[in-house]
């Protein structure tokens, strides 16, 4: 087990008249793949929010590479693919690549141009998603799947050590989510990435994950996928207020 | 001689300040359609309409200020409006739209004030509604020039960090980049922009220069450096055109410039279509 990239420490949050998220203590070490799964409206997009400190805890502590979230500048360390992409504007007149070029804006610096060498940087974050023949389309143009590939190659670019998705999978057809799924077990395992991932996909994604939670306000659970089952009958329904089933813990675990 | 001298310079004036508008405010509107603000631009050229009629009321009524040019309260005005509309903006979180009509009902209702409380400018206040090809002077010259190089360096500066936020502002902030600021420096530009544009294309029309042409290139642009691209020529040739026609047909320039421009875009939508239909004969 790696050292702990992101440290949550007594986390609540609570929004004008709902409380999102009750007491969150939650370590994520590097190299971990976590999948934050929870019922609709049970805090997940809340708590990735809080991680890239979008949204300010109400109370408690978030620690990013051992800093309190609101010192930590190195913002490109950290790869962010929210779940509005999926609704993003399809009518802006933009190519893929300017889109992933602008995943560098931050690293790149205020007042400064991209680095003379940002094309090539471009094509091989594509590549790493497999979108480098689709370097001149308009982002408009492709399918769910494919911008949301886009997407992870813009967050990709800065060379994050943490990748963070919010329902990447939604309005991608069933039969590309498996190699899309594919495709971030490499970059978690060849890439040394962290990747943290809100799913409802239990199934399709349990191949790929090291790392369960299970949140709904509290963290009813978070540890190894395959020790999921030791939760009790109670602790799944006080989760999710009706028996799901487990996740498989038969595939292979990543050491 | 002297006579053609003097028409020599207003036709100058006219056309230095089109060409620069019809460079700038498409530039600019790229932006601002994306990032949907165009009923935020409309909104804020109402609000220079109250500043330019208190302008003209203030110099009626008030000696010393007899001279003063209008163009500066207009600015003041716009700007106030730009941060007001933020402001409100803010204070109703889950209508944000509602900051639009707000901010245009107080610009079009400070401006019936003064206007009818101000007497006998009522070809004043044509020109400045509706634009005006011998009305622009010297001064109104160098302000826009002032104001447009205030748009290139603000775009120059922030060009990266507009895109980000144009395309994905979740991602910007996320990103740790200070959307917000950007985004203030971006209204108070835009002010800028609309008080600046207003002597030329009227203040009933300013927001269609910085929409029209950009709404026409959107339709064919494959990337958003296209899309700048295009917005600014088709600016261009809606100003260069509709300012000719103005002054051999004696029209207001706000109407010929912007009926250019909707005629640039039914082009670009009739062009895509046939486009879109393969080869067409004819
Ligand atoms: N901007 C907001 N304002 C008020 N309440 C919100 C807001 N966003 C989410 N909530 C509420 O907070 C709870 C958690 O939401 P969210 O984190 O989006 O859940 P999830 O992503 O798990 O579906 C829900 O009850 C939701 O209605
Ligand atoms: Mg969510």
């Amino acid at each position: 087990m790696g050292s702990p990239l992101i440290n949550l420490h007594n986390i609540s949050y609570q929004y004008e008249q709902t409380k999102a998220l009750i007491d969150i203590n939650l370590t994520i070490a590097e190299g971990d793949f976590l999948a934050i799964i929870g019922p609709n409206g049970s805090g997940k997009s809340t708590l990735l929010k809080i991680i890239l400190g979008l949204l300010k805890p109400t109370s408690g502590e978030v620690l990013l590479f051992g800093k309190p979230v609101n010192q930590f500048k190195e913002k490109e360390r950290i790869g962010y693919v929210s779940q509005k992409s999926n609704s993003f504007n399809t009518g802006f007149p933009a190519t893929v690549t300017e889109v992933v070029r602008s995943g560098l804006v931050k690293k790149t610096g205020l007042f400064h141009r991209y680095p003379a060498n940002v094309n090539k940087q471009v094509r091989q974050a594509l590549k790493s998603v497999g979108m480098d023949e689709y370097s001149m389309k308009n982002i408009g143009d492709l399918s769910g799947g494919q911008q949301q590939r886009v997407f992870i190659a813009r967050a990709l670019i800065s060379n994050p050590n943490v990748l963070i998705l919010d329902e990447p999978t939604v309005g991608v057809d069933s039969k590309n989510v498996k190699s899309f799924y594919n495709m971030l077990s490499h970059l978690n395992r060849e890439h040394n990435i962290t990747i943290v991932l809100v799913t409802h996909d239990v199934d399709a994604v349990s191949k790929s994950i090291s790392h369960v939670a299970c949140l709904n306000q509290r963290i009813h659970f978070h540890g190894f996928k395959n020790e999921m089952d030791q939760m009790s009958d109670e602790q799944l329904e006080a989760w999710y207020g009706h028996a799901v089933r487990k996740v498989d813990h038969q595939s292979e675990v990543k050491s | 001689m002297i006579d053609s001298i003097f028409h020599y310079e207003f036709l100058q004036n006219a056309f230095a300040s089109g060409l620069i508008i019809g460079f700038i405010a498409p530039l600019l509107g790229v932006f601002i359609v994306v990032r949907r603000l165009s009923l935020i631009a409309d909104a804020l050229s109402h609000v220079t309409l109250a500043g330019i009629a208190g302008s003209l009321y203030l110099s009626q009524s008030v000696g010393a200020l007899a001279l003063l040019n209008p163009l500066y309260l207009g600015i003041v005005a716009s700007v106030t409006g730009s941060l007001f509309i933020e402001r409100l903006r803010r204070l109703y979180k889950h209508y944000e739209e509602l900051a639009i009509p707000i901010i245009m009902s107080a610009g079009l209702g400070f401006g019936a004030i003064f206007i009818s409380l101000a007497e006998g400018f009522s070809s004043d206040l044509f020109s400045y509604l509706f634009g005006s090809v011998s009305a622009v002077s010297r001064q109104d010259l160098w302000i826009i020039i002032g104001i447009a190089l205030i748009v290139i360096v603000f775009l120059s500066l922030f060009f990266k960090e507009l895109f980000v936020l144009s395309f994905d502002e979740e991602y910007a902030k996320a990103s740790g980049l200070p959307a917000k600021w950007i985004h203030v420096l971006f209204m108070i530009v835009t002010a800028l922009v609309i008080a600046g544009s207003m002597r030329i294309v009227g203040i009933l029309l300013v927001s269609s220069l910085m929409t029209l042409p950009v709404a026409a290139a959107m339709r064919i642009s494959k990337s958003f450096k296209q899309a700048i691209l295009l917005s600014v020529i088709f600016g261009e040739l809606s100003v260069i055109v509709g300012l000719v026609s103005a002054f051999y047909l004696d029209l207001a320039p706000g109407g010929t410039i912007v009926v250019t421009s909707i005629i640039i875009l039914l082009l670009t939508i009739f062009s895509k279509k046939i486009g879109s239909k393969g080869a067409v004969s004819g």
